[in-house]
């Protein structure tokens, strides 16, 4: 292979017509229709695009790294070096090398059973020649470079001892091994809480500056594009649609599908569309929810068994016609919550009333009729739905249950008429769910909350597994149904952005108890709690201008594990503002104003 | 829901053209069946059993020999065209052709009801403890755990004595309620699973009743590695049936099946091979032919093993591309 020189610009790697095509049972189906695109030295180049748009595909291509049933043809050159159509073990000279990969899912991309310090070292020891001790100690200051807490202990750790965000760096710290001059990252920050994904997000422009590494951003995310990528493509169908400088296409993008990118992502910084109308107080309210606690058994060694307080007495009422919001990062116990409020979940002390009716005490035989008047969707719109029956059939199954009388005739009308209502078409209720693309597949899973007109709708993080564009068609669907029939929603989402579309109301939960409970009107403008304005400050807001400034305000660390709390304030190892007297008494959720509440001993002063 | 007018969010979610939409719609079932269609291995295994199955029960009708009557012209007669013994005589000068066609009758009947038996009792005790959890599943397990350590043998000894020796009903009985075991775990493993999934939770939240969902969302998604797993029970069953014969307790004399004629050839090996080679020879294709379905089945029912990718779908938090980090490519 000839040595790697570059000129000052020549870009360090360039795509002249990349197709990328798969043999399927179906034929073969265009991925990547002849792209082209060059990455120069030192700079970060996004691509951007939603699901099935080619953007993974035409890298993995250039990498050689494709299915067994996929093809590439075009050119893909790193450097001097042409890479389609060579052979693994050539290949391999330049990946690991000269190219660092990272991917979205870190914990099936580090091998399960080997500790993490040998799997930094494996590429040094494998393209540098170092011996293993050499490449332990470069493997320790790696995890120190990518701010790895504890590094020397996580040495000797596996995979599954590490939180997302820990994995995420080291995968990292493995890509950065041997110092390569392109970072390839796709999706690095799709899987992980928002402020986690912060964090990594400043530590990638922190690397980019300081080693002059080029960089190809891939995601679905413009707010994670905004402040790190110099030049931006967007793509859609395997194609190029706009191509250029990130702060001219975020300001003003030419092309009609990017605007319609940026205008589907919702802005945290943007001031509230609406004021929404005041939710209706005289009438009881459908779903309420006093000193609830949820603890799960764990089982440490082998008789012992642990106290996991998934949910630490939680009070909230959700009333009639309104949408509360509950947020906090993943393992707050937000989806806990839900399930016990719908005692899908067998609650541990608190008490749950439905519509007034306290529903503790009440049999599994019992509750079955109530049930009706509170329906749940969930995040994963496929797994959700049921695979061997048709949508006509998941549709009807609610109606069989509570309205036996009613004719199949009657039946098949209603099912329709709620399937036109979510924005679907009929000719879709002879399919199956695999047949459905996601969005459809969530409206599917909406229709069958909806069928029975409940009064409550709990949506569990129900937009988070779609498309940016999807995301917004879901939420103006659930707006629009909300206010045509005066249901009130619980809307659990680690989404801000969204739930500031949605909600009237917001609860922040952290590690199982509630830091603050506030009209969003209030809370996105002023937020009391400190974990509230963290929360706030992570999401990332797609302009250039104002993102690379809010990449300082990152939060340090993860939550803790809910087996072994702080004492004191749950958030006070986080809380940049904490005092001795955080971590001896537990702050009172407090009424702050009139319709807000927090749980902070210093939120006067701070 | 007259009242209400369409909402202002609708439309079209996926502008892309996907291939998957414009297909004719497919329920799993039928695309399992499509998948199966294409492998020719499993379809030629298939030709072969129904053949064997068809000459079983057509032979032993049209050819001129009873499976016990004596041809005293013809004691341990070579195979040949030319004698009418097709396949020769046993020692008893009994035709060898329609005792091993008399053997296959037994040894599919045997191995498809005591899969039958196996799969009922599994599939029932199996869903019912997955599902039910807790302590019902506990003991429902724990006496499937005591019936494991009682040695088979044992337990098929006390039946044969109980309904005496020979006896073909009280073999089914004896070899399904050994076989119903393992299936009861692998039911109960994949309930397990199921009972996890958002479908069932939607389900329990829409306010099905316990029997609905297993009868409507449990069972029909076990059925498909049941059915598989019962197409590698069926060889079992029969290996197990020759194996009892083989040591006496199974199938009595007159009557024949696949492992007593085995058995029976295994003493004549050194004079007269084809006394074993024939029987044996139909066993060795029947076993080969069920592997071969069971294995066509499981590529059909469970399309994640094998290589093509599904078209592109709108989800992004789960699946990625199946590649491995570059640090731990060799």
């Amino acid at each position: 292979m000839p040595a790697l020189v570059h000129t000052s610009d020549a870009p360090v790697l360039r795509l002249e017509n990349l197709h990328v095509d798969f043999d399927t049972s179906r034929g073969r189906v265009a991925a990547v229709r002849g792209i082209s695109l060059s990455v120069k030295p030192g700079e970060c180049l996004g691509v951007v695009g939603e699901s099935g748009a080619g953007k993974s595909q035409a890298f993995l291509a250039a990498m050689g790294l494709l299915a067994p049933n996929g093809t590439a043809s075009g050119r893909a050159t790193f450097g001097t070096t042409e890479l389609i159509g060579r052979t693994p073990a050539e290949l391999d000279r330049v990946r690991g090398l000269k190219v660092g990969m990272v991917f979205q899912d870190p914990m099936t991309s580090l091998t399960p059973h080997i500790h993490v310090g040998d799997q930094i070292a494996e590429p040094l020891v494998m393209h540098v020649g170092v011996t293993w001790r050499e490449a332990r100690l470069r493997a320790l200051a790696l995890l120190r470079r990518t701010r790895v807490t504890d590094p020397e202990r996580r040495m000797k750790q596996y995979p599954h001892e590490l939180s997302g965000g820990m994995r995420q760096r080291v995968m990292l710290a493995i890509a950065l091994a041997c110092e390569p001059t392109l970072l390839i990252a796709d999706e690095p920050t799709t899987a992980l809480d928002v402020t986690v994904q912060a964090q990594i997000l400043a530590l990638l422009a922190d690397l980019k500056r300081e080693r002059a590494m080029s960089m190809v951003l891939i995601t679905h995310d413009l707010g994670v594009v905004a402040g790190l990528a110099n030049e931006v493509a967007v793509m859609r169908e395997g194609q190029i649609v706009e191509q250029g400088e990130a702060g001219a296409i975020l300001k003003s993008p030419r092309h009609p599908y990017t605007r319609q990118l940026i205008e589907a992502m919702p802005r945290i910084d943007a001031p509230a569309a609406e004021i929404a109308p005041a939710a209706d107080t005289a009438q009881a309210p459908p779903l309420s929810v006093s000193d609830l606690s949820v603890n799960f058994g764990v089982r440490k060694g082998l008789v012992s068994r642990a106290k996991l307080r998934a949910v630490d007495g939680v009070s909230f009422e959700l009333r009639s016609g309104e949408a509360l919001g509950i947020v906090g990062e993943s393992g707050c116990g937000k989806s806990t919550l839900a399930r016990a409020a719908l005692r899908l979940i067998r609650a541990t002390s608190g008490r749950v009333v439905w519509m007034g009716r306290s529903i503790e005490r009440l049999s599994a035989h019992e509750l079955r009729p109530m049930r009706r008047e509170l329906q749940i969707v969930f995040q994963d719109p496929l797994a959700s739905l049921e695979p061997r029956m048709t949508v006509a059939q998941i549709l009807a199954e609610p109606l069989r249950i509570h309205q036996r009388k009613l004719t199949a005739a009657a039946r098949d009308a209603e099912v329709l008429e709620m399937l036109r209502h979510v924005g679907l078409t009929p000719d879709l209720l002879e399919r199956y769910p695999h047949e459905l693309s996601g969005g459809q597949c969530q409206r599917v899973g909406i229709a069958r909350a909806m069928v029975l007109k409940p009064r409550v709708l709990v949506c569990d993080e129900p937009v988070s597994a779609l498309d940016v564009s999807v995301q917004k068609q879901v939420v103006d669907l659930l707006i629009a149904l909300k206010r045509e029939t005066g249901m009130s929603i619980l809307f659990v989402s680690h989404n801000l952005a969204v739930v500031k579309q949605l909600c009237e109301r917001v609860l922040v939960l952290y590690l199982g108890r509630v830091m603050e409970l506030a009209p969003s009107a209030e809370l996105f403008v002023r937020p009391l709690h400190p974990y509230t304005r963290e929360l706030l400050s992570a999401v990332p807001v797609a302009d250039p201008e104002v993102q690379p400034a809010r990449f300082a305000r990152s939060v340090a660390g993860e939550p803790p594990s809910p087996l072994d709390p702080p004492s004191g304030c749950v958030f006070r190892t986080r809380c940049p503002h904490a005092i001795e007297r955080c971590r001896d008494q537990v702050p009172p959720l407090e009424q702050a104003g009139d319709h807000r509440q927090v749980a902070c001993h210093r939120w006067r002063e701070l | 829901m007259s009242e209400l007018s369409p909402p202002t969010g609708g439309g079209a979610d996926a502008p892309a053209p996907d291939p998957v939409q414009q297909m004719a719609s497919q329920s799993p079932w039928r695309q399992a069946a499509r998948r199966f269609g294409g492998d020719g291995k499993a379809l030629l295994a298939c030709a072969l059993v129904v053949l064997i199955a068809l000459m079983a029960i057509v032979g032993p009708t049209v050819s001129p020999f009873h499976y016990d009557t004596l041809d005293w012209q013809h004691l341990a007669a070579p195979p040949g065209l030319h004698s009418s013994h097709w396949l020769g005589t046993d020692r008893l000068g009994r035709d060898l052709f329609v005792r091993t066609l008399y053997g296959v009758r037994i040894s599919l009947l045997i191995g498809l009801l005591a899969t039958a038996v196996s799969v009922v009792i599994g599939l029932a005790w199996g869903s019912i403890a997955g599902y039910a959890g807790g302590r019902t599943d506990d003991l429902m397990m724990r006496f499937v755990d005591v019936l494991y350590a009682l040695p088979y043998l044992f337990l098929v000894i006390i039946f044969a004595t109980f309904f005496g020796r020979g006896n073909l009903v009280g073999l089914f009985l004896v070899i399904g309620a050994v076989g119903w075991l393992t299936t009861a775990r692998i039911v109960r493993g994949q309930t397990l699973a199921l009972k996890r999934r958002e479908f069932i939770e939607a389900a329990r939240a829409t306010g099905v009743g316990t029997p609905g969902i297993l009868w409507r969302h449990v069972i029909p998604n076990l059925v498909g590695p049941v059915a598989l797993y019962a197409t590698l029970t069926i060889p079992d069953m029969i290996l197990f049936e020759s194996f009892l014969s083989f040591l006496g307790l199974g199938v009595q004399e007159p009557l024949a099946s696949l492992g007593s004629l085995i058995n029976d050839g295994a003493h004549e090996m050194q004079s007269a091979s084809w006394m074993l080679l024939a029987p044996a020879l139909v066993l060795s294709v029947l076993l080969l032919c069920f592997n071969l379905i069971g294995d066509g089945l499981r590529d059909a029912l469970d399309p994640s093993t094998s290589v093509a990718p599904r078209p592109a779908q709108v989800r992004r938090r789960p699946a990625r591309p199946r590649v491995d980090p570059p640090a731990s490519e060799p």
